[in-house]
């Protein structure tokens, strides 16, 4: 075994940067302006009616006890830069140099109100990117709205939603087909957009029959929706007459692309006859996640379904890039403007780095490195492989489960997540719910990491199965090692004591401008 | 400051013998004396030691009350626990010592037993209402939705609620189920409920990270309630099976349902309540019929056990179409097989109602299961 890490987070014990300081500290002293200087720009360069009339209510602190201050908070964190190999989330590295390009004036100082004339070189990206994703799909349009996965979802169920308006039959399409394994954010918003959820559950093979879509489609279907494969990392191999027997009956395929680290390269939605899909730029690209931020969900769809795509399109108009917002059949907007451009210039220079092969290569090395893993796992006694009468390999991500080690034991799936963060790896990704395996675990290496990184956070999971039979109580008082213990959930649910603000925290702590404490 | 939890303790030391000997089960005397004949080890009461180990280890002196020698006091001897033995008129070897130790109990606000379904049965028979019971599993069956995953679950889950540690979420409508033993020896499964308990829950302890808030399966289930009752046509007769998931149907429409019988509605009034097979006959001839039903938990039964009064000429009436099937998504998900079975008494019925029906999981949410012959 590996020797394993011996890791103890920092931890200090200071207080919001909101309570720190003195009247009077200030990061930088400026001098006032030179006589000359104040009569050439004049004295109110601010008009009244802009300039507020009572002091910001900010921190007096100097700009070195700010920079000390964020410093300690980053040392109590895991920093998003260990082994983490969070399943359904396909983590991978941000490259610096993408980050870099997306600092570059001609990106970082430009506004969507500006003339499209003055912004053609970001229209060209996203042109270019658009044509990536198309060969990567078989799409023929590509739209970056949509600010995350569950977003380009959303498009989905309100492009569906279009569809059958324009064609007067709305009224009668009224129910969204799904499975009980695709992302919870299928349901989710096909049942904001208006429209009845039916479940598919699996089955023996590990994923739902044909039978039961068979017998869940019909003229009332307005569109199924699907990840293949799904979070069990089973490929459904039946997927060509799920496509069939869906259109059978007029309905709409979406092929949601949540899980495509495994496949990409490999297999085209077109080509499996899907009307739509979605790709998430923030984890298959290599962009960035951040939790509802600056994600990007990127939606592209056929000819057909084109008419009803948010707007505004990027186009090629004759030499150059233009934006179409005359679209009459539109579905409106997911967002305002055309998404978040950053990241999807950090997906492009990915695509470029990566190329066609290196792409290819990359899901090969992902779902290798899986069953890598599986392997291994499965030479640990007390956890146990979903579907364990399924023997196809599975793809880039396998559920697991810690039932028969939580029977003996006690200790289940959230006290092992807490007690790996005492050895520095990041907590585990359980599973969506709802929880169809017991105690369940979903690990996904994707091809960042090295055979070293994936040996470490088996040998940490074996650990912890020790440590769960020698000292079971001491895992489930975990983490021991990090800055602080156990969070209770309980003020998570409860509106009345959350506060995302200092003024929210006033507000509902009662307290007056001395609160003490952590918002 | 409120008063600290009050846990009585019971154990069935005879629990869980006739797994290990291939019994299918304990209950009664018979059996035991047959277990223990074929060399069976009493496993319940070394499970609990271990269940109140791990509540000592968590919460050293903690207070319990219990019963004397291998009904409780034995296991839990030189344990670091405050434990008041209490006394019992007469020591039987039958379930009669759980009724009375329930008895000897009635002050306690929670009742942790060991043993299985049967057990189960006997403890939330008696119990005073209000009072909570939690199953240390000892037993071969255990469907009831009473029981900690393991015996140190269970006792870490006491230290939670000693300790006021969150997060703990109490059920009032636990389902006790238990499965006749002669015809489970026979190869048949006849799971059947027989009492609703109060019983504490281990909390998620979900990280907010990704999954976000969990679901409130009771809300969703009473959201597919409303939405049954919304449709609800004119002149139809509504048959209410048992169980908490159809009788969400008749809370939706305003009335109180038997829970461990049958109810009948009719234009949103109860037509029948607790009825026998020909009272749900009388009251639905002359009118088009739709069955409401929940599924066993596990087993998956829709049809043919714990609701034979609702018959085969009834069935047939209502057709695969006329189910109106409710179970939530962590129900389902927690089936054994992903199947809904049925055994109505007629191979053809069965054969006739097999295929796909959509059981409603939520408000406008559905999910496509398989009925198949038993």
């Amino acid at each position: 075994m590996t020797d394993l890490p011996q890791f103890h987070a920092a931890k200090w014990d200071e207080p919001v940067v909101m309570e720190m300081g003195r009247p009077g500290g200030r990061g930088q002293h400026f001098p006032a302006p030179e006589a000359e200087v104040s009569e050439a720009v004049g004295a109110d360069l601010i008009p009244a009616a802009m300039a507020r009339k009572d002091r910001p209510e900010l921190p007096e602190i100097t700009e070195f006890e700010a920079q000390r201050h964020y410093l300690h908070l980053s040392q109590m964190t895991l920093g998003m830069m260990g082994i983490s190999l969070f399943g359904t989330c396909t983590m991978k590295y941000n490259s610096k140099t993408a980050e870099f390009a997306t600092l570059r004036p001609e990106l970082a100082e430009v506004h969507p109100y500006q003339h499209p004339e003055t912004l053609q070189g970001v229209l060209e990206i996203m042109h270019d990117f658009d044509g990536i994703l198309r060969s990567l799909s078989g799409m023929d349009q590509f739209v970056f709205q949509a600010g995350g996965g569950a977003n380009a979802a959303y498009t989905m169920a309100c492009v569906a939603r279009a569809y059958w308006q324009d064609r007067g039959k709305l009224g009668e399409r009224t129910e969204m087909v799904t499975s009980i394994q695709a992302h919870p954010c299928n349901p989710a918003t096909a049942a904001a957009a208006g429209f009845k959820v039916v479940n598919l559950p699996l089955e023996e093979n590990g994923y739902p029959s044909l039978d039961a879509l068979k017998a869940a489609v019909s003229e009332r279907t307005a569109l199924i929706m699907l990840n293949n494969p799904d979070d069990m990392g089973i490929y459904n191999p039946e997927i060509k007459e799920w496509v069939k027997a869906a259109k059978e009956v007029g309905a709409l395929c979406f092929y949601d692309h949540a899980n495509f680290n495994g496949v990409m390269g490999k297999l085209s939605a077109r080509e499996l006859g899907f009307d739509a899909c979605m790709f998430m730029l923030h984890k298959t690209f290599g962009a960035p996640k951040a939790g509802g931020g600056p994600a990007v969900g990127a939606f592209g769809c056929s000819d057909e379904l084109a008419p009803y795509l948010p707007t505004p399109v990027v186009v090629k108009s004759g030499d150059g890039y233009a934006l179409d917002d005359d679209r009459p059949k539109s579905m409106g907007k997911i967002r305002e403007f055309w998404g978040n451009v950053p990241q999807v210039v950090k997906a492009y220079a990915w695509a470029r780095a990566m190329g066609a092969e290196g792409i290819d290569l990359a899901s090969d090395i992902s779902v290798v490195a899986n069953n890598y893993m599986d392997k291994r796992l499965s030479e640990i006694e007390g956890l146990a492989r979903s579907n364990p009468g399924v023997s196809a390999h599975r793809m880039e991500m396998t559920r697991w489960s810690l039932e028969p080690i939580a029977q003996e034991t006690g200790v289940g799936t959230v006290d092992f997540a807490n007690r790996m963060a005492d050895y520095g790896i990041d907590p585990w990704w359980m599973s969506h719910e709802p929880w169809i395996v017991a105690e369940p675990f979903t690990p996904e290496a994707g091809e960042l990491w090295s055979k070293e990184d994936i040996d470490m956070w088996i040998d940490v999971v074996a650990k912890i199965c020790e440590e769960a039979r020698s000292d079971p109580e001491m895992v489930k008082t975990a983490p021991h090692n990090q800055a602080i213990a156990q969070v209770k959930g309980d003020a998570f649910e409860d509106p009345s004591k959350w506060a995302m603000t200092w003024r929210a925290w006033k507000r509902k702590s009662g307290e007056a401008d001395t609160a003490r404490g952590a918002a | 400051m409120k008063r600290p939890l009050k846990i009585g303790l019971i154990v069935n030391p005879n629990a869980g013998l006739g797994g290990a000997v291939g019994l299918k089960g304990t209950d009664g005397p018979d059996i035991v004396a047959q277990a223990l004949a074929r060399g069976a080890v009493a496993q319940a009461g070394p499970r609990v030691r271990r269940a109140m180990a791990r509540l000592a280890a968590r919460v050293p002196g903690a207070a319990l009350v219990t019963v004397p020698g291998a009904l409780g006091a034995e296991w839990v001897e030189g344990l670091d626990l405050a434990t008041e033995v209490r006394a019992l008129p007469q020591v039987t070897g039958t379930a009669r010592d759980t009724w009375q130790a329930v008895m000897a109990m009635a002050d306690c606000d929670l009742i942790v037993f060991g043993g299985g379904d049967g057990t189960a049965r006997d403890v939330a028979g008696r119990v005073p209402s209000g009072t909570g019971i939690l199953g240390v599993p000892c037993g071969v069956k255990m469907h009831s939705g009473v029981f900690a995953i393991s015996p140190e679950a269970a006792g870490a889950l006491l230290a939670d609620l000693l300790e006021g540690q969150g997060p703990v979420d109490w059920d009032d409508a636990a389902e006790v189920m238990d499965i006749d033993e002669d015809a489970l020896r026979a190869g048949r499964i006849a799971p059947r409920l027989y009492e609703q308990a109060r019983t504490p829950k281990a909390g998620s302890r979900i990280q907010a990270s990704k999954g976000g808030p969990r679901k409130d399966w009771g809300a969703e289930l009473m959201g597919a309630a409303a939405e049954v009752v919304q449709q609800m046509e004119e002149g139809t007769v509504y048959v209410i099976g048992p169980g908490t998931s159809a009788g969400a149907v008749m809370r939706a429409a305003g009335h109180a349902p038997t829970v461990l019988g049958t109810d009948a509605m009719l234009n949103g009034a109860v037509v029948a309540r607790d009825a026998t097979a020909r009272q749900l006959e009388d009251v639905s001839a002359g009118h088009p019929v739709k069955i409401v039903l929940g599924v066993t938990g596990q087993q998956g039964f829709l049809l043919g056990r714990g609701n034979q009064q609702i018959g085969p000429a009834l069935i047939r009436r209502a057709g695969r179409g006329g189910l109106i099937v409710l179970g939530t998504e962590d129900k389902i998900a927690a089936l054994a097989q992903p199947r809904l079975w049925v055994d109505t008494g007629d191979p053809d019925l069965d054969a006739e109602i097999s295929g796909f029906v959509r059981v409603r999981t939520g408000y406008r949410r559905e999910m496509m299961m398989r009925i198949a012959a038993s």
